[in-house]
């Protein structure tokens, strides 16, 4: 039976399956509470969840997300039940939680990660195209470097408790969601009011639907980043047919819910700056590439005892602090006075967005073992 | 016998080097991985690559035998 199910899950029809599944859900997390188009967004949540955490103070997005709770505990169940759990850490553990902090910068720039954007284009935001040519450019460039011998080396084995640390920190998290102390005088743990962060499904729903994520992911080794890498690496589509399914499922979900509507301007939690938008996922598949793995693949690994994913997602976490701290998160469109207004970047976000693209050409041309070794 | 050592090496790194060592020729070639994710991925590859592929399972690590 064990067997069987690896084998079905390992085939194309076990990753369109997964797929699917999350495309069913991810809507219905929107229908039951989630901010729109944003059923399942990896980065967001993270967002948010250092919101909550008082790691930035943009009061619309404070929510600890019990989505991303249920990714990693998903997998570690999964993990240990298919006898795959590994701890293993100590590949370039820094360079990882930049990347991670970069690649939340870019997509909170576009204000949305793949798994978002996918999400935003099957409910009918068109402004998720220039997203999504953004980070098959920024894996481009990524699948350029690792042609070339980019290489952030070897991990080791590990204690098994190494590999727990994610997960514990997980129950941490939800044990503060669902405690909601409040550690000083108008200090965290936050929870929104009012925007993005004030909108959620179910708490134990919403943790039912990412510990099934989890496990199917964990079986599949779904990636929205690996999906583009494979084509342009290898010619190998076997993850595009997952990100394919989930594409095609929720945007039948979105019109069979009612909530698929067409436009590129004033859609929800999105700006139609399109330079930017374009950008910012540019960076952030970039930094998805050279680290191995999108959001939502990172938080997974780090669910199966990998150290240095649970790095990345750390960096991710950081990122998305100074991110609002210093005002580098794209602004959404909004109708001010009655006049449409365009949302985007503001400088500084700009400007970090190109540091960003700079520090990951950095990364991808430095750290391969071609290079000339320094004595 | 070739022997392409991916321990400890995330993906794509195993898939690429297994592709390198199938593009130099030099079979049978010997893959080491330690993750199931590596094995699968290497295995799928070298399959549509024309290899045939046998997989020994090593305490947890695998080693996977390419052949022409």
């Amino acid at each position: 039976m064990s067997a069987r199910l690896t084998k079905f899950f390992a085939s194309r029809w076990g990753i369109i399956f997964a797929g699917a599944v999350i495309g069913v859900l991810a809507p219905l997390l929107q229908k039951l509470g989630n901010p729109p188009n944003m059923g399942i967004c990896v980065a967001c949540f993270e967002r948010d969840i250092a919101g909550a955490l008082g790691l930035h103070r943009a009061a619309a997005v404070q929510y600890i997300r019990p989505e991303i709770v249920g990714f990693v505990l998903g997998v570690m169940l999964a993990a240990y039940a298919f006898r795959e759990f590994r701890a293993r850490a100590g590949s370039a553990p820094i360079v990882r939680f930049v990347l991670g902090m970069f690649a939340m910068i870019g997509a909170l720039a576009f204000l949305g990660c793949p798994w978002r954007a996918i999400l935003r284009l099957a409910g009918g935001d068109l402004n998720a195209i220039l997203g999504l040519a953004g980070l098959a450019v920024g894996i481009t460039i990524g699948v350029q470097f690792l042609k070339a011998g980019y290489n952030l080396g070897r991990a080791q084995k590990t204690y098994t408790a190494v590999g727990w640390i994610m997960p514990l920190l997980m129950v941490g998290l939800f044990l503060l969601l669902l405690l909601a102390p409040t550690f000083s005088k108008e200090g965290p743990i936050f929870f929104s009011k009012t925007g993005p962060g004030s909108l959620h499904a179910p708490v134990f729903f919403a943790l039912g639907v990412g510990l099934l994520v989890g496990v199917l992911a964990q079986r599949t080794r779904f990636c929205t980043m690996g999906a583009i890498r494979d084509v342009i690496l290898m010619r190998e589509t076997h993850l595009l047919s997952g990100v394919a399914a989930l594409l095609a499922v929720a945007f039948v979900m979105n019109l069979a819910l009612g909530q698929a509507r067409f436009g590129l301007v004033g859609q929800p939690v999105a700006h139609s700056s399109f330079l930017w938008n374009f950008l910012g996922m540019a960076l952030s598949g970039l930094a998805f590439t050279l680290a191995g793995g999108c959001p939502g693949r990172q938080l997974f690994l780090s669910g199966e005892g990998d150290g240095d994913a649970a790095v990345f997602v750390t960096g991710m976490i950081v990122g998305a602090g100074f991110s609002h701290n210093f005002a580098l998160a794209g602004s959404p469109d909004a109708i001010v006075d009655g006049v449409a207004k365009t949302g985007g970047l503001t400088p500084y976000g700009m400007g970090a967005v190109i540091l960003g693209l700079a520090a990951c050409l950095l990364v991808g041309f430095t750290m391969r073992e071609t290079a000339p070794k320094e004595v | 016998m070739e022997t392409v050592d991916a321990r400890g090496l995330s993906c794509p790194q195993p898939v690429i080097l297994a592709r390198k060592a199938i593009d130099a020729g030099q079979f049978p070639i010997e893959v080491l991985v330690e993750s199931v994710t590596s094995r699968e991925n290497v295995r799928r590859m070298a399959e549509k690559a024309g290899c045939k592929v046998a997989v020994a399972e090593m305490g947890d690590e695998f080693k996977l035998t390419l052949s022409k």
